[in-house]
């Protein structure tokens, strides 16, 4: 070989370049700019979009999200200390009911509350809750999970130090443990969040009134009424203004903990 | 194991340390304590007792059951077998109150075990407040009265973490003192310290003990238990070996088990280094 072994790593690499570069020129030159804007960003369409994507869907998202989380927290809390139970069946009950929820699609459990549940027990739920159970219910079983490992993370001796101020053992878990375990897994809990914000377009499955639209559920409204993709990429970027920042603060969060160590 | 301290424990020291009236009933009783994780048995068979104001140091050799014999006092460990009773009150009843038991026996650990989340004084009031019941205030004001016992007045904002092992160490004392107990059990409280930081504790345990606190001590320190123990108790393989004055069992041991572990303790190799050292090497 004539080449040393640095020539021919920059020849690879202007190789590299080079493909790029006629690959993004052929798509330039077939694609139909104007169709493409039309599609895309047809500005008029994104214009009638504002303020109601804002003010009502990214609302809504938000809304549901958080109730969701605040439900699934609580519950995946009560979740992980019956994990943790010396009593037996409540730790069997928490397994099956971790183990139910983390296996079925949370699709099918927005159908069973949104439509079943009404139908089978002829009862109307107000959507918030609807949604808040549904979210809950799914987002509880990962959450307890991440809780429990969380409560088990918290060295031993801080039990030991709090009972041995004669603190009861529930009164130890809440003052002293739960503290610090969800210091712990604030990232991973980040995570969910994040993950529950994207699962709250599943409530576009459900019968919504106006006020009532998420963003996944905004965006097809307006796809149909426009005949264009823009709506939906504006509910997609504003997923992103909720998600993006979330998933920064995950890393400073891990980054944080790592530190700590 | 030497009877005779049991009934009569070290009279000639006790004498000049302020006791509780006669017929209280002793700080702690231990009878026929057994402790057995699985199959093996850590405990095998402890009786002595602590006076009201005395200081009693337990030494012995990795392993020998000290922390367990200290930690079925607060039942952090459960005995197996046998009585401990707590200023006359059964602890090994299983129908007692034990966090109502706690609260009378301060514990300072080896680890410090701070709770990290909280300030120095959140660490202090925290506790008075969901235990005892103490209003913010009150609690708030015991609390900076006993960090200015340990001399940390002006760490009481700081967490766990900004503060050196031997401020920690302080903390937790004064975390324990802050409820008020009638008695303080300390498992070797100075062995995660750094040696330049050992002094510092050591010598808010030595105005503890002049002020009468009723104290039990698992330490290496040869030297504290010299000077501030009434009686020495030294434990191996789950017994009590030999327990009298620290000038009988430090100074003049009559059993070899004992002499052997102080020679190695005060290695003559080490001689010159802190006991801490010693120690270091040893393990
Ligand atoms: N929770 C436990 N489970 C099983 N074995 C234990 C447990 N705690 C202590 N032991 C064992 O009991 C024995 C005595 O332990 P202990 O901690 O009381 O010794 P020690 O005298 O305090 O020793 P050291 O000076 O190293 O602290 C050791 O062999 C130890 O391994
Ligand atoms: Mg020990």
């Amino acid at each position: 070989m004539s080449m040393t072994r640095r020539q021919r790593t920059r020849v690879i690499r202007s190789v590299q370049y080079a493909v790029l570069a006629v690959v993004v020129l052929a798509i330039a030159q077939a694609a139909d700019w104007g169709e493409i804007q039309r599609a895309f960003f047809d500005v008029e369409v994104a214009k009638a979009q504002f303020p109601d994507i804002i003010t009502t869907a990214l609302v809504n998202t938000v809304i549901y999200t958080l109730l969701g989380f605040g439900f699934g927290l609580a519950l995946g809390l009560l979740l992980a200390l019956m994990r943790l139970s010396q009593v037996p069946p409540y730790r069997w009950l928490a397994i099956v009911y971790i183990e139910f929820f983390r296996g079925v699609p949370a699709l099918l459990v927005f159908i069973a509350l949104g439509f079943g549940v009404p139908l089978a027990f002829q009862v109307a739920i107000n959507q918030y809750v609807t949604v808040m159970l549904a979210l809950g219910l799914v987002g509880a079983a990962y959450m307890a999970e991440t809780l429990r490992a969380g409560i088990q993370a918290v060295p031993k001796g801080q039990t030991e130090a709090a009972r041995s101020l004669g603190m009861s053992q529930g009164r130890a878990m809440v003052s002293i443990i739960i503290p610090q375990a969800l210091r712990i897994v604030l990232p991973p809990l980040t995570n969910e969040l994040i993950l529950l914000t994207k699962d709250s377009s599943l409530v576009y499955l459900l019968g919504l009134s106006l006020s009532q639209y998420e963003l996944a559920k905004f965006g097809r409204d307006a796809l149909n009424q426009n005949r264009s993709l823009t709506p939906i990429l504006i509910a997609g970027l504003c997923y992103l203004v909720i998600t993006l920042p979330l998933g920064h603060l995950v890393r400073r969060l891990e980054a944080r903990t790592a530190r700590a160590r | 194991m030497d009877k005779s301290s049991e009934t009569d424990p070290a009279p000639d020291v006790k004498a000049s340390r302020p006791t509780g009236a006669s017929g209280e009933a002793p700080a702690i009783e231990v009878r026929a304590l057994r402790k057995s994780f699985g199959s093996l048995e850590v405990l095998t068979g402890i009786d002595f007792t602590v006076a009201r104001g005395e200081v009693v140091c337990v030494i012995g050799p990795s392993g020998s059951g000290k922390s367990t014999l200290l930690r079925c006092v607060n039942r952090l460990e459960e005995p197996t077998s046998g009585t401990i009773l707590v200023a006359g009150a059964e602890v090994t009843d299983p129908d007692v109150d034990i966090d109502k038991v706690r609260r009378g026996i301060g514990m300072v650990f080896q680890s410090f075990n701070l709770f990290p989340h909280l300030t120095a004084l959140q660490n202090l009031t925290l506790p008075q407040r969901r235990v005892l019941g103490r209003g913010k205030e009150e609690a708030a004001r015991v609390a900076r009265e006993r960090l200015a016992r340990v001399g940390l007045t002006d760490k009481e904002s700081s967490y766990p973490a900004q503060l050196s092992g031997g401020q920690q160490q302080r903390v937790a004392i004064a975390r324990a003192l802050a409820m008020d107990p009638e008695l303080m059990l300390f498992d070797e409280p100075t062995s995660a310290l750094d040696p330049e930081l050992v002094g510092d504790v050591l010598a808010v345990m030595r105005s503890l003990a002049d002020e009468g606190m009723t104290m039990l001590v698992v330490t290496h320190e040869m030297s504290f238990a010299r000077e501030v123990a009434d009686r020495v108790v030294f434990m191996d393989g789950g017994v009590i070996v030999e327990e009298g004055s620290p000038a009988q069992v430090i100074g003049d041991p009559s059993h070899s088990r004992t002499k052997s572990f102080l020679s190695r303790l005060l290695d003559p190799a080490a001689a010159g280094l802190s006991e801490d050292r010693a120690r270091g090497t040893k393990e």
